[in-house]
């Protein structure tokens, strides 16, 4: 410590010095810099999504408003998109809370996604629950097995995120391994509720549509929007902004943040789960489903920027019509090159905003 | 392979030795303590160079080829993670794009295995440099995830495209005729992938010692300090990241030529993170670590089958244990046993083995810098 002071003393004169140096040399750097630099990259990439989704209307709507054109098949994929775009958001905005509030990249997100689904199936094939309190379940069990997760092993680990994440990778392989065991490897999908069974009419060009992904859409707005209001517009919200901004601070001023850290890790787990039993509902169940749904997640979460909820409603969009517009737009011969794309948007994205579109460089 | 307890011996003893409460029986246990320890890894290099003689040819070839191959895929992410805090998943993405050029190019258009090992591991530093480039903005677990995508973006371009054989694979790769039949003869190709293994373990631990290897850690532990004084930080890192990359790359070549064939299933998201698991197994923080975590992966896969279905379930566990008490991974933990065993004989405290461990540079927090 003395040491220290007297070093600061000794060289005060010549720091001074070289810092009016520098104020100077940044002075004349200033005035020899050329021209405001267009940010390249960026412009790019905005010029390139903007040729793509010209070629997609173009592709629409070429051979006009008929019938007999392109536009029916242009809204059906236009639903997909956005179907798909709500089941990203409800498993990415459980991951998005995580990691705003915590740190933690929980890896293992997928794992309990599957979980949800997997134990929705169970509770309407085996116990002949309805679908909603089968849902709610679910929720439940994936939340209660993210809580344990949490408090068993992150929660002193908390600030090495890098170990926490590989804390995760050990888990999701073990709920992966073991669901393989008792839930086997043939793809199932869970029964929809019998009012939402039947498609719905869309009223435009004679065409129905499955009325449970429009369940989804509608769920995955709802779910946006009590996040929104709940973070807004309540104490809870308040609190959990706080801890977001300065968890040290929000602990001192009486807050029990690792309460409120408990809570929205089992809310977030909650929410995979949610994602589960819809994505089991909509499409199937199959062992795989967990990484490639963790895997959709992140690249949703990175795009929007980690811990912004607009970030993630933002990306899941994004990621959902890319993916569908691709597999069904592209030409011929690159179709299968669709999965492709929603990655590269990623390494595009990341490479000119190293945070995501609306991440904080903390 | 693995000097470490050796090498940290000496500056072990030296304190010893000064403090007078130390008599001489400690020092002398001490000293036959570090004979036993050089003994020991003596006798764990012998067998290891004479495997094709003392095994069966199935665990020569399951175990060995096996083991030395994944851990020199396995040894280019523990360099970045160790030296660069760079935890990458895209290593697989890199072992993928020359393996599967060498055996596209061997198979189909009958070019010679060296000149196809070659143009494989050219291509894959210059992927390499291309990865590095784009992920090096970004840092800790950020980086992470976008070396995730650039795994899942190869994985998916090789399944996709027929060229490359998509999940069928390309088979039937030859090896050069210098190494002959891996499968029937595998002596040759394990003391190959040995000479391959040991150069990349020399060269890797002679770069993190050069100027650019301290930059380079420099970077890992404080980039804002690094700025600072004038180091370019994502020059380094996608340096760094590139130097990685022949590693990955001659690890898919082995490969390729080991089991004689490849497809894109051998770089699906599941191999990534096998490829991970086998570093931090062995350890994050030394460059042995790798095959040592690789050899404890493949032992465990080719007897523990044998007794358990849940063989996947056994490897999460082992992965959960060691991360959660020994981040430094198996060669840690064992550097810690020795340092305490150390600590008895020489008489002082026995104080904690963690000590050890904690002093060690761990790339298991992005302080914040994210």
């Amino acid at each position: 410590m003395v040491t220290c002071l007297i070093d600061y003393r000794l060289h005060g004169e010549s720091v001074k010095g070289s810092v009016r140096g520098m104020a100077t040399q940044t002075a004349a750097g200033k005035r020899s810099l050329p021209l405001p630099r267009l940010p390249l990259a960026a412009t790019a990439a905005v010029l390139v999504g903007a040729l793509g989704l010209l070629g997609v209307l173009w592709q629409a709507f070429e051979a006009g408003l008929g019938s007999q054109g392109n536009v029916p098949t242009f809204i059906l994929i236009t639903l997909n998109g956005l179907t798909l775009a709500g089941l990203y958001f409800i498993s990415a905005s459980g991951l998005t809370l995580i990691f705003g509030l915590l740190r933690v990249t929980n890896l293992a997100h997928g794992a309990l996604f599957l979980l949800g689904g997997y134990v929705a199936l169970t509770l309407g094939q085996d116990a002949g629950m309805s679908w909603l309190p089968a849902a709610l379940l679910a929720m439940v069990a994936s939340g209660a097995v993210g809580l344990v997760m949490h408090q068993l092993f992150l929660r002193w680990n908390q600030g090495q995120d890098l170990r926490q994440a590989l804390i995760t990778i050990a888990v999701s392989l073990i709920l992966a391994d073991q669901m393989l065991a008792h839930f086997g490897a043939t793809p199932t999908a869970i029964v929809p509720p019998d009012f939402l069974a039947q498609p719905l009419p869309l009223g435009l060009y004679d065409l129905a549509y499955p009325s449970f992904r429009i369940a989804i859409l509608v769920a995955a707005i709802l779910i946006g929007l009590l996040f929104w209001l709940v973070y807004k517009r309540t104490r809870v919200g308040m609190v959990v902004r706080a801890g977001v901004d300065d968890t040290a601070m929000t602990s001192a001023l009486g807050v029990n943040v690792q309460r409120v850290f408990a809570a929205a890790f089992f809310v977030g787990s909650a929410l995979a789960g949610l994602g589960g039993v819809f994505a089991g509902t909509s499409l199937s169940l199959a062992p795989g489903q967990d990484q490639a749904f963790l895997v959709s997640a992140l690249v949703v979460v990175i795009v929007g920027g980690m811990g912004s909820l607009g970030g993630a409603a933002l990306g899941a969009l994004l990621l959902g019509l890319v993916d569908q517009y691709a597999s069904a737009y592209l030409p011929a011969g690159y179709s299968n090159l669709s999965a492709l794309l929603t990655f590269v948007l990623l390494a595009a994205i990341l490479a000119v905003r190293p945070t995501g579109l609306f991440g904080k460089a903390s | 392979m693995s000097t470490s307890p050796a090498s940290t011996s000496a500056a072990s003893t030296s304190p010893a030795n000064t403090s007078p409460t130390a008599a001489s029986p400690g020092t002398t246990m001490v000293r036959s303590w570090t004979l036993g320890v050089r003994a020991a890894l003596a006798l764990v290099l012998a067998v290891v160079v004479l495997v094709p003689l003392l095994f069966s040819t199935f665990v020569t070839s399951q175990v060995g080829l096996t083991s030395l191959w994944l851990g020199l895929a396995a040894v280019s992410l523990t360099f970045l993670s160790g030296h660069g805090g760079m935890v990458s998943l895209a290593q697989t993405a890199l072992f993928g794009v020359a393996g599967l050029i060498v055996a596209k190019l061997s198979v189909e258009a009958g070019w010679n295995p060296w000149a196809a090992a070659v143009v494989g591991i050219l291509a894959a530093t210059a992927v390499g440099l291309l990865f590095g480039a784009v992920a090096s903005g970004s840092q800790g677990i950020y980086f992470l995830i976008i070396t995730l995508a650039f795994a899942q973006v190869t994985y998916f371009y090789f399944a996709a495209v027929p060229t490359f054989g998509a999940h069928g694979g390309i088979n039937g790769v030859p090896p050069p005729a210098l190494i002959g039949d891996p499968v029937a003869h595998p002596a040759r190709m394990y003391y190959f992938l040995l000479a391959v293994s040991v150069a990349a373990f020399l060269g890797l631990r002679y770069v993190s010692r050069t100027a650019f290897g301290l930059a380079l850690q420099g970077v890992r532990d404080d980039p804002v300090r690094m700025a600072a004084l004038g180091f370019n930080v994502r020059l380094h890192r996608t340096l760094g990241f590139t130097l990685a990359a022949p590693v990955a790359g001659a690890a898919g070549v082995l490969s390729a030529w080991s089991n004689t064939r490849i497809s894109a299933d051998s770089i699906s998201l599941g191999v990534s993170i096998l490829v991970l698991a086998a570093a931090v197994i062995g350890g994050l923080n030394r460059l042995e670590g790798a095959w040592v975590g690789a050899l404890l992966y493949t032992l465990c896969d080719t007897y523990m089958r044998g007794w358990t279905d849940r063989f996947t379930t056994w490897l999460g566990v082992v992965f959960l244990v060691i991360v959660l008490l020994s981040p430094g991974g198996v060669v840690g933990a064992l550097g810690s046993a020795d340092t305490w065993v150390r600590r008895r004989l020489a008489g002082g405290p026995a104080r904690p083995a963690l000590a050890q461990s904690a002093a060690l540079p761990l790339p298991i927090s992005s302080k914040g810098a994210l």
